[in-house]
């Protein structure tokens, strides 16, 4: 690459180098799912070509099918992540301000944490079959923590000084939620979401694949399953796709939401460098 | 009642005890003074010796152990409406999510008033302390100095009766140091409002007060009640330069001394 005439300012040149780079990582992956089928590394029959599965997937997305399954998904994992958020902030802000219900759940919290959400797929099947509701508990389950434990921390950080300072201007209990305890707690709940955001999109793609609940992951399974390996990667490289576009998404929403914040000015600032 | 008779803050035998799970500490023994409507009184001491947490007692923000605080008559048992408070942490006692309007402008939400009324206030008080065109601004985008006018202006916005004062500027440099402490001058003579001003330098207690309340090493008495003589017109390089000011700290510095050796004063 030869140097511009013009310079860009350094926050914008290191922002660009730093998405080409991405992008660079991105084709030479590509090169090399064209190539290692090529050269018979792997069966075509297996893994075909990179350029072979984006016809197919160019072809799917034609299909009124592919859309009613990525709805689906999108759907579940979008339903799941609002709950999740909600009952996570909701419930994080009353036990974290509360120094008795704080050391009264906290066992109870570490005990269910750990347990992996597809643990209770017999149970979601149980319960709900194949309906969204299934998908839903296995989302739901995955995310709610990720959400909790941070707003937890997030609400444990509150400066005592400026709690006193609302305290001294008579705040009461809702006005210092709203303006002390909510915004301190924001960065570690977008983190939070952020987090979840992912998990839930994991968990939406595995229960359509175990339980067989309507989406992407569905068809994952029964393209498999009847042999259409192209289109199954099609499918994979998918859910990759939107993988991506929550994290982007959700790295935007921090830097709107949190501009106020010294992670992100320190961000831009390391940028400017 | 007669008005002018009645103090504008007594503090009556208090007592500050901090109950901790491994430790007691004894942190204000006996204190008791008053202040009159509109002085201008400050309290030095040695580090330790309880400052904070008597203006946090006074301010309503701890309970006591025992004695009590009495403003405009009313005992205080909870962070009253007619008080302001201006912490020494002005980085932390602002809120960084919030631009300077919005932060002067939380406390007023709260009182009664038109958003014109409020609004005015707003401005008024960013005029007051020399704050123009920041209104938009973050806290942390400004300098230290101004991000300390901000959180006076804060105070001077609630109207309060009594303006509590924490070390307000001990974390900034000699110059802005001298602008606030005329500032509080300034504010104090214009809005005849009370103010406790809390500092463990002796020169700037000196310099702001009428009275000098020197505060003993914990657990805290007040050892003396020091009238400053001095005119009331000051300037920092005029007040600081008479004979009296040199007199006047000498002796407060002297009954600090004696304080940090852990003397008590007679009768205690
Ligand atoms: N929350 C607390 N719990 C237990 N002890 C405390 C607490 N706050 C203060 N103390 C103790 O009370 C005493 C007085 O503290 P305080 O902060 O009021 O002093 P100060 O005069 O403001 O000191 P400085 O000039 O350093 O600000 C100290 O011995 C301190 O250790
Ligand atoms: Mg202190």
């Amino acid at each position: 690459m030869t140097a511009p005439t013009t310079k860009p300012p350094a926050k914008l040149k290191a922002g660009m180098l730093a998405w080409l780079r991405g992008v660079g990582g991105l084709i030479g992956f590509a090169l090399l799912l064209e190539i290692v089928p090529r050269i018979g590394l792997v069966s075509p029959n297996y893994l075909p070509p990179f350029s072979v599965i984006m016809v197919a997937l160019a072809k799917e997305l034609m299909t009124a099918n592919f859309w009613r399954a990525f709805g689906d998904t999108m759907q579940a994992w979008a339903l799941g992540l609002v709950i999740s958020i909600v009952a996570g902030a909701v419930i994080g802000i009353v036990i974290g301000g509360s120094n008795l219900l704080r050391t009264m759940t906290h066992s109870t919290i570490e005990f269910l944490r750990p347990i992996p959400s597809v643990a209770l797929i017999p149970l979601a099947v149980l319960l709900f079959g194949t309906q969204l509701e299934s998908t839903l508990i296995l989302v739901v389950y995955a995310s709610f923590w990720q959400v909790l434990i941070q707003v937890l921390y997030g609400v444990q950080d509150v400066d005592p000084v400026a709690r006193e300072t609302a305290r001294s201007y008579g705040l009461g209990t809702w006005a210092q939620i709203r303006y002390v305890i909510w915004p301190t707690m924001l960065p570690y709940l977008m983190t939070g979401v952020r987090l979840a955001a992912a998990v839930a999109l994991i968990l939406a793609i595995t229960s359509e694949i175990a339980i067989d609940t309507e989406g992407l992951g569905r068809e994952i399974s029964q393209t498999e399953s009847g042999g259409a390996v192209t289109i199954m990667y099609a499918y994979v490289i998918v859910t990759g796709i939107i993988g991506v576009v929550v994290n982007v998404g959700a790295r935007a929403l921090e830097r709107r939401v949190l501009s106020w914040h010294p992670s992100i000015r320190l961000d831009s600032a390391e940028v400017a460098r | 009642m007669n008005r002018a008779s009645t103090p504008m803050l007594e503090v009556k035998g208090l007592r500050k005890v901090y109950e901790g799970a491994s430790r007691t500490v004894e942190a204000i023994r006996d204190v008791s003074f008053s202040v009159a409507q509109g002085e201008l009184v400050c309290i030095v001491g040695p580090s330790g010796a309880g400052k904070t947490t008597l203006l946090k007692c006074i301010a309503g923000l701890l309970a006591p152990t025992a004695g009590s605080v009495v403003l405009e008559g009313h005992a205080v048992t909870g962070p009253p409406p007619a008080m302001a408070v201006v912490f020494q942490e002005y980085g932390r006692s602002l809120f960084p999510w919030m631009t300077v309007h919005d932060n002067v402008t939380l406390p007023l939400k709260r009182k009664k008033m038109s958003a014109e009324r409020r609004e005015e206030l707003v401005r008024d008080a960013l005029a007051a302390v020399d704050l123009r065109n920041v209104e938009s601004a973050y806290p942390w985008q400004l300098s230290g100095g101004m991000q300390q006018r901000v959180a006076i202006a804060r105070a001077v916005a609630y109207e309060p009766h009594v303006l509590l004062m924490d070390e307000p500027f001990a974390a900034v440099d000699a110059q802005t140091r001298a602008d606030l402490e005329d500032l509080i001058r300034v504010l104090w003579r214009k809005l005849g409002v009370t103010v406790l001003f809390v500092t463990h330098d002796i020169d700037e207690s000196v310099y702001l007060g009428q009275r000098v309340l020197i505060m003993s090493h914990a657990p805290t008495v007040i050892m003396e009640d020091v009238t400053i003589d001095l005119p009331g017109e000051r300037t920092q390089l005029e007040t600081r330069s008479l004979p009296r000011f040199g007199e006047l700290r000498k002796h407060i510095y002297s009954q600090i001394q004696i304080a940090k050796q852990g003397r008590k004063p007679a009768g205690t």
